[in-house]
């Protein structure tokens, strides 16, 4: 009789990372079929070819490189379909797929894939894309594809009585990126990982509340600034992406409070209409440091 | 009440917790380790061709911390042999062969108690270790000082490993002696509060012991969360009196002392009765054993004995544990005997026997959450990685007491508190490296 002889534990809970990375789809998956139905099937068509792209790009960098693949942690499949939700519909897929390149290629694998990336790779590329094709990443369709301005536009330019209404700003029907604008269905995603413990609380609530407060201060809109634009994709599902961000509960709200501050700071003073990207970006790049001041304080510790 | 430490849910598996303890029929050997608490080994009292009985001294304790050691059937000594251990040493062992009657030795008697001194010798007379598993000599524990530095004596009934249900046989079935051993660690130490710690996962303890309780004056039951780690004594201190262990310290630092409720039934029973430590009662578990159940098998005999007495294996087993699966220890072969630590030994099927491949990090910050001690264990394996000492110490790896709360649950199933074992030891080496250089230059 051989046995194995190791050291404890020796029994693991069901987590992996691909459960989690599934948890994310499903949590994603209501916002898609909502875009479908506001922006058409177009919406579904440049999911998917972000998706594919963004798993092929990873499959196809680590075979090059004679890595072990890792698609099968749904991780590139999470990035595919958020960099297609913060692209307008009409987006050309050859754009699209460059985003993908830059986000697989430049982001995460260059930098040691899974884990290692320090920056969110479809914020980055989204910015890239914006940075790139500035004319087709601002170009704004809704419905009868007449072309729109988007409610965070409408607020910058001071023309108030064009805003949408509250409900339609609930259910997204206004013009904007594919995944950003239905707030029911990101809220929706956003209780499902509460519930399924994927995230915590303290980023989202803290970057959303901050926007809130700071732009009821500054007299802003502040409802319309919450509802509008990538705020609720963003600081539900790209300012709590584990790599790019702090791992303990205090790193969280500093974090999640810097990027509410920075997106104020951009959207009322900046040249863009939106800064969720950038702020979120610029957090990434202060995160190892929030994590070294925010290191938790052992139990029954004594200080040397 | 202070905000609880963290921990994780563990699957309860608690199969056996309705099934009574048997006693098995006597084996035909015991091989009996002198090497089952922390501390100098027990010296053999007894030579090759001796006759015992049950109860019978057969190693004195080697030293202050240490424990003397009886036998466990009657019998003859075959040989003083050598056993290789699951920690990977080499242990002295006293092997009696049985002669099937079990004959207990006839002049066991209940030991006098006049004072706290005869208690404590009493307690070591006993032959009593921590039985929950760390095996810590309890005579030492209760050794203390100045006894009104006690405030709470807290009765480790938490249980909280998966499928051992061993503590909680105990509680049910022993509860007379588990209260005359309250009762006279009360007595003795002057304690003004004895704590009864259940987990909220074994109601009929917890009612069983209210019962118990009401008639007496200074002890209570607590009804702990169920929730891993909740039986270690720093967590248990905590929840218990909101007691903190400094680093480096003692329990008794925060005012306390912890006992496990088997341990307490031990010292009720011996001195009660004069007999000493010689069976446990084991929990017989896990995925490859026929019928699980507790028994009572006297110290020193065989797990594949033991295993044969539950049904033997449904299935090859490739994976053998004294313990719990948390914490428990892996052991090599059949061969290991039954110590006076063990309170479960679990067979796991093959498919049970290995944990997935670790995968990379990806900083989800599942293993800072789950930690009770709020260590950083992926900031740590990090560290270790780098080979950086210095973090390591800033990271207070050394605070970590191995229960496994963050390679259960990380997603990505690093081996973190396996890196922290390693990472502890090493941190350990350059501390002493550090402190003799530093003393060789004040020397200079």
């Amino acid at each position: 009789m051989k046995l194995v002889v190791a050291t404890s534990p020796h029994i693991h809970s069901k987590n992996s990372t691909s459960s989690i990375m599934r948890d994310v789809l499903i949590a994603l998956t209501p916002t898609l079929i909502a875009s479908c139905v506001l922006f058409g099937l177009k919406a579904l068509l440049v999911t998917a070819v972000c998706v594919a792209s963004c798993v092929l790009f990873e499959w196809g960098f680590e075979k090059i490189n004679k890595m072990p693949v890792t698609i099968g942690d749904l991780s590139a499949a999470v990035t595919g379909m958020l960099l297609a939700f913060n692209l307008p519909v009409s987006i050309p897929l050859w754009q699209a797929v460059f985003g993908c390149l830059v986000a697989i290629v430049a982001v995460k694998m260059l930098f040691g894939g899974i884990g290692k990336n320090f920056a969110n790779p479809a914020i980055t590329a989204r910015i890239v894309m914006l940075l790139a094709f500035a004319g087709s990443m601002t170009h704004w369709t809704y419905a009868d594809a007449v072309s729109g301005a988007t409610p965070l536009a409408i607020v910058k330019a001071g023309d108030l009585a064009s805003l949408p209404s509250i409900g339609s700003m609930l259910l997204g029907t206004h013009a904007g990126c594919l995944g950003e604008t239905c707030i029911v269905t990101l809220l929706l995603g956003f209780a499902y990982l509460l519930v399924r413990r994927v995230i915590s609380w303290h980023t989202p609530v803290v970057f959303m509340a901050t926007v809130f407060l700071f732009t009821l201060v500054l007299g802003r809109q502040p409802v319309y600034q919450l509802l509008s634009g990538s705020l609720i994709l963003g600081s539900v599902f790209m300012a709590t992406d584990y790599s790019t961000t702090p791992s303990t509960n205090w790193g969280r709200v500093i974090f999640g409070f810097g990027c509410g501050l920075l997106t104020v700071l951009i959207r009322v003073w900046g040249s863009y209409s939106e800064g969720v990207s950038f702020a979120i970006l610029f957090m990434n790049i202060l995160t190892p440091y929030i994590s070294r001041w925010t290191r938790t304080e052992p139990f029954g510790g004594v200080k040397a | 009440m202070n905000r609880k430490l963290h921990g994780v849910c563990v699957p309860h598996r608690k199969n056996t917790a309705s099934l009574a303890a048997v006693r098995l029929p006597a084996p035909p050997v015991v091989t009996i380790p002198m090497s089952m608490h922390i501390g100098a080994p027990a010296r053999p009292v007894v030579q090759a061709g001796d006759e015992v009985k049950v109860g019978q001294l057969i190693a004195e304790a080697g030293g202050f911390v240490s424990s003397p050691i009886y036998a466990s059937v009657s019998g003859k000594v075959k040989k003083l042999g050598e056993l290789l251990g699951s920690n990977g040493r080499s242990m002295q062992t006293v092997v009696i062969e049985s002669d099937g009657r079990m004959t207990p030795k006839e002049d066991l008697a209940a030991p006098k108690l006049d004072s706290l001194q005869d208690f404590l010798d009493a307690v070591r007379a006993s032959g009593a270790v921590g039985l929950g598993g760390a095996g810590f000599p309890t005579a030492v524990k209760l050794t203390v000082k100045d006894p009104s530095q006690i405030k709470a004596v807290i009765v480790n009934g938490a249980e909280c490993e998966p499928y051992i249900t061993s503590d909680t046989r105990t509680m049910l079935d022993r509860a007379d002696d588990m209260m005359d051993g309250a009762r006279l660690v009360q007595k003795f130490l002057g304690v003004e509060r004895i704590i009864f710690a259940i987990e909220n996962n074994k109601p009929q303890c917890i009612a069983k012991f209210r019962g118990l309780v009401k008639a007496e004056h200074g002890m209570e039951v607590q009804a702990l969360r169920s929730s891993y780690p909740q039986g270690a004594e720093k967590v248990l201190i905590y929840h218990t009196t909101g007691g903190v262990v400094p680093e480096g310290k003692l329990p008794i630092d925060a005012g306390a002392i912890v006992l496990n409720c088997t341990t307490l039934a031990l010292i009720g029973q011996y001195c009660r009765s004069g007999m000493p430590l010689v069976e446990k009662c084991i929990t017989v578990d896990g995925s490859a054993v026929r019928e699980p159940k507790n028994v009572i098998v006297p110290i020193g005999e065989r797990m594949q004995d033991v295993f044969e007495a539950c049904g033997g294996f449904s299935e090859e087993p490739g994976k053998v544990l004294y313990g719990g699966p948390m914490m428990g220890i892996s052991v090599p072969d059949l061969e290991q005997p039954i110590l006076k630590n063990t309170n479960a030994i679990l067979a796991f099927s093959k498919k049970d026997a290995v944990l997935p491949e670790p995968t990379a990090c990806i900083k989800c910050g599942r293993c800072i959450a789950h930690c009770p001690l709020r260590l950083m264990p992926a900031e740590i394996e990090s560290a270790y990685t780098l080979g950086r000492m210095d973090l390591l110490e800033e990271l207070k790896v050394n605070l970590c007491m191995e229960c496994g709360c963050c390679s259960y649950g990380c997603p990505a199933h690093r081996p973190l508190v396996q890196t922290n074992k390693l990472a502890k030891a090493q941190l350990a080496a350059w501390q002493k490296l550090k402190k003799e250089q530093a003393e060789k230059e004040g020397a200079k």
